[in-house]
């Protein structure tokens, strides 16, 4: 058993960071708290920076419990960020590849002298005793080798075996032992054996053992490139921040390091800074690169009461925010998190792999020896030798290695280029099935649509009044009310600087419209009903009214003293690329649906827009989930797309469940697959890496199997009786060697895959 | 010739038995204190971890072993994957969980342990 032992008595100076702290006489209860453990013998705490100093012997687990039984929250400010863990374990892969490559060239060094001088004709045999002696000391030399750079194969094969279990380890020690063993049975007592097969085969043992562990290190080398997408997210997170903090009671601005910003801290970020925290603006105004996160291009602005989120970039201006969210709870964070789950996670085509790499090793043990049985039975003269050379070969080629890293390679690489392109994939399963989609259901509101109404178009009937007048008019009328299309006409008139004013006499006349006084004006502001209800005369613009209407909007007729002023259409826009996106979805084959509760002239009007012609309108939110059974039952692997809370169940019943998670607002536990930005290119991107990256893992499945599966029988001798062929043991451990390498390269081949825009 | 394939025969007998039949070792409990499971030379050790039903678990892990495959642990019930820094404990927090035994192993599943949850 291995626990930890924890006694040790050294004095040191221990750094812990205090959340909860938020008055100058926390300091002195938090002081006492510490200084009273048996073992500290001074505790000092920094208010400015939250953080207290301790020297003694006691154990920071202990110091952190004495905290948090006065109420505040400690952790260690030792605590190593993910930068840092990154950069150490690249350093530690950079020393075992150095190390390997070492053990390579050592094995390599015997091995390749000998395999040309067997190549060249050399006699390998036994027969005098000055062939013995030299071949004795070779032997020597060559179990140094297996020591200096085997070592590793015989330690884990013995662990393993004690263990019950059998790893690949298992196989490349039986293997180079067998070819060695026998090689020393020859020097040592060539009688026992027919002359025939008084061979050594000393080069196999030193070749096989430097071609695999060239093998490893080649792959540990590729594998750290597929980690690129986790380096470049964590690469995102600032290192410090400035927050506003009492120093000697006066707030001032301080730097700290981004471990120590706590909840509700107000941080300052300055242009060209990076965003710490995920937090929301309390003072300033900016403009926010947020493509890192999202991909989206442009910059997002910003002011007061609008969340950040760590990780982007601050542009233009300077603003003050509060933190709300800190450490590992910022989307960012949460974000590498989901990725580095989902890149470990499998898809259910990897796990037939899995399961036979976990049955293979002892059935290639056994199909080692059964094949060695065969030779010495059947086998032609000398016996033998071809039993020790096939029984070597076959547990060399076996080596499961490729096989096992056939999807996890690829899963690895394409989850991470989903998530440069602003899709977080959830986990294998999602990934496997999107590739699969044969049907996709697009919400319209806030998924093909911004979800925001706007003011589109402004007719003006009366040319007495200018136009901002009209939209003062309207939003002076409508500020009361609640109804999505009367917000739409306040927040357009605002954003264009006209603010709207008090009316009296206000009156909301159901299914209608409003009417109200405005400046001593009777104002009407509604439907055409409203309007022939008061006699207002509309003349031409009920056609006008009607050409809006075909083009999805909503026209609203405003009259002044029972005359007509103008028209205001409200709608909601459709997202600029969303008729793209949507024919990049159709010319992958994909059954394009809208999904809305809107009505049916609207519905089609939009569809017709965006170029989708099956369209479910009116569907009640309850009822969206049936739809997506509707298509299932037809037998499409129905994708899902939407991004409000309604979408829920129709969302989880998909095959695959889209979110859309505009920006800052990420549902990241929501759904299958998240797309970080509101375009609707993140659909067709996530389908294309899905496909990219399904193609990959067959690519690697196919390879590696095809590499096993007829690389044993070969190597049993099979081919002997009719070609007259026995693959050599060496060949063998270069194949196996280079399967896996070309696995990790084909998998690090996905890297330049680049989704197709536009 | 009839003892060699006697020989083998008893070898093949013998691999069956020790890989495939043979009931594994009692676990190590792991309510107590904090374990550290060290990787190395192919196995985790110890490979069978006592936990009690409902209780949130720790586990460290302690990577002693170069090689790419042992680099990350999978706990693929809980949907649990870690990377192992070399040399370096890594600490993995477990949810409390429902009696049953429950696999954790390398992607290639070469390096295998079990959890075993059992009532208090
Ligand atoms: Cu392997």
């Amino acid at each position: 058993m291995n626990k930890i032992i924890k006694n040790n008595t050294d004095k040191k100076t221990q750094e812990l960071i205090i959340d909860g702290a938020s008055c100058a006489s926390c300091v002195g209860k938090i002081e006492v708290a510490l200084r009273s453990i048996d073992g500290v013998d001074s505790a000092e705490m920094n208010f400015a920076l939250r953080t207290v100093t301790v020297t003694g012997t006691v154990e920071i687990e202990l110091l952190i419990k004495a905290v948090e039984s006065i109420g505040y929250n400690a952790k260690s400010a030792e605590d190593k960020s993910d930068d840092e863990l990154i950069d150490e374990k690249d350093i530690a892969d950079q020393k075992y590849y150095k190390s390997l490559m070492r053990q390579v060239w050592i094995a390599l060094g015997l091995g390749i002298p000998l395999m040309v001088y067997s190549l060249a004709g050399g006699p390998m045999t036994v027969d005098t005793s000055l062939e013995r002696g030299v071949w004795f000391f070779i032997g020597i030399l060559c179990a140094a080798i297996m020591y200096f750079s085997g070592k590793h194969f015989y330690i884990g094969a013995w662990k393993s075996f004690t263990n019950h279990t059998a790893n690949m380890d298992t196989l490349i020690a039986l293997g180079t032992g067998t070819a060695w063993i026998y090689s020393m049975v020859v020097v040592f007592f060539p009688m026992i054996l027919p002359e025939m097969a008084r061979h050594v085969y000393f080069e196999a043992t030193a070749m096989i053992i430097g071609l695999i562990d060239l093998g490893l290190a080649l792959e540990v080398k590729a594998r750290g490139r597929t980690s690129e997408a986790i380096k470049r997210l964590i690469g995102l997170q600032a290192k410090t921040a400035r927050v506003v903090r009492d120093v000697n009671g006066k707030p001032q601005e301080i730097d700290i390091a981004i471990e120590q910003v706590l909840l509700n801290d107000i941080v300052r970020v300055r242009p060209g800074e990076k965003i710490s925290v995920d937090g929301i603006v309390i003072q300033g105004y900016t403009s926010i690169d947020e493509s890192m996160l999202t991909g989206e291009p442009m910059p997002v602005e910003k002011s007061e009461e609008d969340e950040v989120v760590a990780g982007t970039l601050n542009k233009t201006g300077s603003i003050l925010f509060k933190a709300t969210r800190v450490g590992k709870d910022t989307a960012l964070a949460q974000i590498i998190n989901m990725v580095k789950r989902a890149q470990n996670s499998k898809p259910s085509i990897g796990r037939l792999a899995d399961v036979i790499s976990a049955y293979f090793v002892p059935v290639v043990m056994i199909t080692s020896i059964v094949s060695a049985l065969v030779w010495l039975n059947f086998g032609p003269d000398p016996a033998v030798a071809f039993a020790v050379v096939s029984a070597t070969t076959v547990l060399i080629i076996a080596c499961p290695c490729a096989l096992g890293l056939a999807t996890p390679m690829s899963v690895m690489v394409g989850v991470g280029k989903a998530a440069e392109a602003g899709v977080l994939i959830r986990n294998g399963e999602a990934l496997q099935t999107a590739s699969k989609i044969t049907a996709m259901i697009l919400d319209k509101t806030g998924t093909i649509t911004e979800g925001a109404p706007k003011v589109t178009d402004v007719l003006i009937a009366d040319e007495s009044y200018s136009e901002s007048y009209i939209l003062k008019a309207a939003s002076s009328l409508e500020s009361g009310s609640e109804h999505p299309l009367a917000q739409a006409i306040v927040d357009s008139t605002i954003q264009s600087g006209i603010d709207p004013e008090t009316v009296t006499d206000f009156n909301a006349i159901a299914g209608h419209g409003v009417q109200a006084t405005f400046k001593g004006r009777e104002l009407l502001f509604g439907n055409q009903k409203l309007m022939l209800k008061n006699g207002v005369p509309l003349m031409e613009f009920v056609e006008k009214a009607q050409k809006l209407a075909d083009e999805a909007k909503t026209p609203m007729y405003l009259a002044i003293d029972k005359k007509l002023a103008a028209i205001i259409a409200v709608s909601d826009p459709i997202k600029a690329d969303s008729v793209s996106a949507i024919k990049r979805l159709q010319a992958n084959g994909i059954r394009v649906v809208m999904l809305t509760g809107d009505n049916k002239a609207t519905a089609n009007a939009v569809a017709k827009k965006v170029g989708i012609t099956e369209v479910f309108a009116e569907v009640l939110p309850e009822d969206k989930s049936n739809k997506v059974a509707e298509l299932q039952a037809q037998g499409e692997i129905v994708g899902m797309t939407g991004d409000g809370i309604n979408d829920a169940p129709a969302l989880a019943l998909a095959n695959v469940g889209f979110a859309i998670g505009t920006g800052t607002d990420v549902a990241i536990e929501s759904a299958d697959i998240t797309l970080m930005r509101g375009s609707l290119h993140g659909l067709a991107d996530a389908i294309a890496v899905s496909k990219a990256t399904l193609r990959n893992i067959k690519q690697n499945l196919f390879g590696a199997f095809i590499y096993n599966v007829a690389g044993v029988p070969f190597a049993a001798g099979l081919l002997y009786p009719f070609f007259g062929l026995l693959l050599n043991p060496v060949i063998a451990g270069a194949a196996m060697a280079f399967s896996s390498l070309t696995v990790v390269t084909n998998a690090n081949r996905l890297r330049f895959f680049k989704p197709q825009e536009h | 010739m009839m003892i060699i394939n006697l020989i083998g025969l008893v070898l093949i007998a013998l691999i069956v038995w020790w890989f495939w039949l043979y009931k594994p070792a009692k676990a190590v409990d792991a309510s107590a204190d904090n374990i550290t499971v060290v990787v190395n030379n192919g196995i985790y050790q110890p490979s069978r971890i006592k936990v009690f039903e409902g209780k949130k678990t720790t586990l460290q892990f302690l990577r002693k072993d170069g090689s790419p495959c042992a680099a990350t642990v999978l706990f693929p019930a809980f949907e649990i994957s870690e990377e192992l820094p070399l040399n370096a404990n890594k600490t993995i927090e477990l949810p409390s969980m429902l009696t049953g035994e429950y696999l954790f192993h390398c992607p290639m599943k070469m390096y295998t342990g079990t959890l075993i949850v059992e009532k208090e």
